[in-house]
């Protein structure tokens, strides 16, 4: 069988950057929580709070440290993978990358070690300071990315010249169509998926009766949290829906499986796409409801997807099953906390084992809502990787087949190792629970002489906690 | 700013990232590469707790060296990550596992021993594919319009691999160096005395490469032994002997920092004997940093965050390091 150098390049690009996701996507909220709790340790001088920051700071480390080298990975593809793409958009996409590295990377990897290392070493200031700076830094990173990324569905700002993207107007690229929903919607999507793993480890917890007192602050700070930040994540994605109707209609029209311009559209709860026949075998549908959503109008029509040729088609099935996927799940993250809300609101919330049960289980719908969304996405913008602009097809380097596969095959067994492990040893912190150390002693005596007023911070704080 | 000029600031912030990266994660490198001659859990502990609160840190500027590349270099950026398509790959995935090593093995129990090796073996084949693309760079890529026309294999030489030993003898240098200064006991004592052993070594690869590169490119030889530039460049080796030999006293005579900084001086003296040697090409033997360089915009607007930006990230290196300042004791180790 002759090998299809793009494929497997866009295989292995698909599955590195998916792998990688997987952990910025989690600890973005993770980082924002752990620092939360460690304003409300100083604010109310409760050591419980420290306990479990310190508990879900050692999750953070090993999530985080699975990001960074995932992450160092992708900035080197980009050059062994997509060469011209990295000619062609260098010039716009590179310097946002380049900021990311400058205002975000270092700031993480600086405040990180202290996050990590720094108890019983630095006042306890810096230490809750450090916490914040690394929540900011993450922030920060999703800002350029998404950026870089949205430029790439909804490129402004640049004029082509001898088949090179250059800048025109810098306030325009970054701050381009998509960007800010696709920004808001990726940050929600990461607060989301923290907020259901520290939803799922609490209820987790409290049905087996361990920790109780940690698992109480998990379950109450992550229900009422969710509440607001499910059904408001239902809003982001539908203006996000808006914009891409408008930029990117196919794209839309792909989400919806819809074929023809002159019909309203349906929205398809389920179907199965035909792409030879170009239409629907199946279809379970409520009549016009896509209309009403899309254009707020019963009979509102939108374009179909035989409105272009078909080698101008994204993957329908891909981008209509994985639209699907993340839909439902925000549905079920909607109902999840509305009804934690609820039942907190009653007092009922922590004796309602059967919502703690269906709860516990539902910390990997995150994950795979973002994970869905971006396939979405993605795949809703091909054949183009800069819509309009240049085509995947096009970006390649122009390496063998064979070489792209081996190197792939190397991604997928080293990424199959870490992955699983990872997995593994988080589980384990989690089985440890948060009931590890308190407040180390400073290391008196030995040569790691902590700062002086870090020496009394420490005290202090030593003193407060017990 | 004449746009002249651009290419050359560029050039010259990515060369201080790259020298940067080299001597910062060298050492965590190479305190990796010395990880098996490690007694005990204890030992690895106080080794890698070193190390821990600056690794990721250390990282961050390959990443900076490889974006910068790209921003201000794209066109050099694409042709040299296609011709090394391979050292850089299994680069990353060798960091990719020493890097989750640092973590991994905090809460293993019995699989300790594996993260132990990867984090060895992950420090080793990462410095060794460094080597391998820094000997790549020097002896050329094949480049036809603008983009690589050579072959998957064409790095894979033996002065490549000869580069790969060197960077790997270098790295460990500065672990051993580090370890001196950072750690008591028997890991100190034991680095001691692996630092001279790789001094020897380095020297050796040193003298090897200024040997081989003008005998093997003409271009190299031209530029050191053509006059005038010989009556300049003659002090660079001269130098180079006499930090090591300063190395090799202070390291005899019980000294704990100063070992460390002639290590990086040692690497600093071959790295600007690199540059010279290759300057002003990006990809030698044809593209300089004028041929591939960016839009005059796209470097402009990126110069304007770099240079504010620049001394500020440095301000968090000296801020981190002095906060973790201090020796690692023997049983002291990695927790957090």
């Amino acid at each position: 069988m002759e090998l299809d150098p793009i494929l497997i390049a866009r295989l292995q690009f698909a599955f590195t950057i998916t792998f990688h996701i997987i952990f910025p996507a989690f600890t973005i909220g993770l980082s924002a929580y752990i620092a939360t709790l460690l304003v409300m340790w100083v604010g109310t001088g409760q050591d419980r709070y420290q306990r479990l920051a310190r508990f879900w700071t050692r999750i953070f480390a090993v999530s985080f440290a699975m990001g960074v080298v995932s992450g160092i990975v992708l900035s080197y593809q980009f050059g062994t993978n997509w060469s011209r793409f990295s000619v062609f958009a260098g010039n716009i996409v590179g310097p946002l990358i380049g900021y990311e590295v400058l205002t975000a990377f270092f700031l993480e990897a600086t405040f990180l070690g202290i996050m990590l290392f720094g108890w019983g070493r630095v006042p306890r200031w810096l230490q809750v300071l450090s916490s914040i700076m690394v929540a900011i830094g993450t922030i920060i990173s999703a800002f350029w990315v998404l950026a870089a990324n949205s430029w790439m569905h909804t490129p402004t700002g640049h004029e082509i010249v001898d088949g090179v993207a250059m800048p025109l107007d810098w306030w325009a690229i970054v701050f381009n169509p998509s960007f800010p929903y696709r920004l808001a919607h990726m940050l929600n999507a990461s607060f989301l998926t923290a907020g259901f793993v520290v939803l799922a480890v609490g209820a987790r917890y409290w049905l087996s009766d361990r920790h109780p007192e940690q698992a109480r602050i998990m379950i109450k700070m992550a229900v009422v949290l969710l509440a607001i930040l499910a059904p408001l994540q239902l809003l982001i994605g539908d203006q996000h829906g808006l914009n891409t109707l408008k930029h990117q209609p196919i794209k839309i029209a792909a989400i919806e499986a819809h074929w023809d311009s002159d019909k309203p559209v349906d929205f398809h709860i389920f179907a199965w796409p035909n792409e030879a026949a170009q239409t629907n075998d199946w279809a379970l549908s409520i009549p016009n409801a896509g209309s009403l959503v899309l254009t707020h109008k019963l009979n509102g029509l939108i374009i179909g997807l035989k409105d272009v040729a078909p080698q101008n088609r994204p993957p329908i099935k891909t981008v209509f099953f994985a639209f699907r996927i993340m839909l439902a799940i925000g549905f079920f993250m909607i109902a999840a906390a509305l009804i934690g809300a609820w039942l907190l609101w009653r007092g009922m919330l922590l004796d309602t084992r059967w919502y703690l049960r269906i709860v516990s289980h539902s910390w990997w719908t995150g994950f795979v809502a973002v994970v869905a969304g971006w396939v979405t996405t993605e795949s809703g913008r091909q054949p183009w990787v800069v819509q309009g602009m240049l085509r995947t097809a096009d970006a390649t380097s122009p390496n063998a087949a064979s070489m792209v596969l081996s190197t792939l095959i190397l991604f997928v067994i080293v990424y199959a190792i870490v992955f699983a492990m990872g997995i593994y040893y988080i589980n384990r912190l989690i089985e440890r629970g948060p009931q590890g150390r308190a407040v180390e002693p400073p290391e008196q005596g030995s040569g790691r002489r902590p700062l002086s007023s870090a020496h009394d911070a420490g005290r202090e704080a030593l003193a407060r906690g017990s | 700013m004449g746009e002249w000029d651009l290419p050359l600031i560029w050039a010259g912030i990515i060369g201080i990232a790259v020298a940067l990266y080299v001597i910062l994660d060298g050492f965590d490198l190479g305190v990796g590469i010395l990880f098996p001659f490690s007694r005990d859990e204890k030992e690895r502990d106080q080794m890698i707790g070193s190390i821990a609160p600056f690794w990721d840190g250390n990282e961050t500027w390959l990443v900076l060296g490889g974006v910068g590349l790209w921003v201000a270099f794209p066109p050099a950026y694409a042709a040299i990550m296609s011709a090394l398509y391979l050292p850089v790959i299994v680069m990353l995935l060798a960091l990719v596992f020493r890097g989750v090593a640092f973590e991994f093995r905090t809460v293993a129990e019995t699989s300790k021993r594996y993260w132990n090796f990867a984090f060895a073996a992950g420090s080793a084949l990462a410095a060794i594919c460094q080597g391998v693309i820094l000997g790549a760079l020097i002896q050329g890529i094949n480049v036809k319009d603008g983009g690589f026309a050579g072959s998957a294999f064409d790095w894979a030489t033996p002065f490549a691999l000869m580069c790969g030993l060197g960077v790997l003898a270098g790295y460990a240098l500065l672990g051993a160096t580090w370890l001196v200064m950072k750690t008591d006991g028997e890991v100190a004592t034991r680095a001691k005395r692996h630092a001279k052993m790789l001094v020897l070594a380095v020297l050796g690869f040193m003298a090897l490469v200024s040997l081989w590169t003008p005998l093997a490119f003409e271009r190299i030889a031209t530029r050191w032994f053509s006059t005038p530039n010989i009556y300049y460049l003659w002090p660079v080796p001269l130098l180079t002997a006499a930090t090591a030999f300063a190395l090799w006293r202070w390291l005899e005579t019980g000294r704990e920092i100063p070992p460390f900084i002639a290590a990086i001086v040692l690497f600093l003296l071959g790295y600007a004997g690199l540059v010279i040697s290759v300057f002003p090409y990006l990809v030698p033997p044809s593209l300089t940093i004028w041929d591939t360089a960016a839009s005059a915009a796209s470097q402009r607007f990126m110069l304007i965050g770099t240079l504010p930006l620049l001394p500020i990230i440095l301000g968090y290196v000296v801020f981190v390091y002095w906060i973790f300042r201090g020796k690692v004791r023997h049983g002291e180790g990695y927790h957090h």
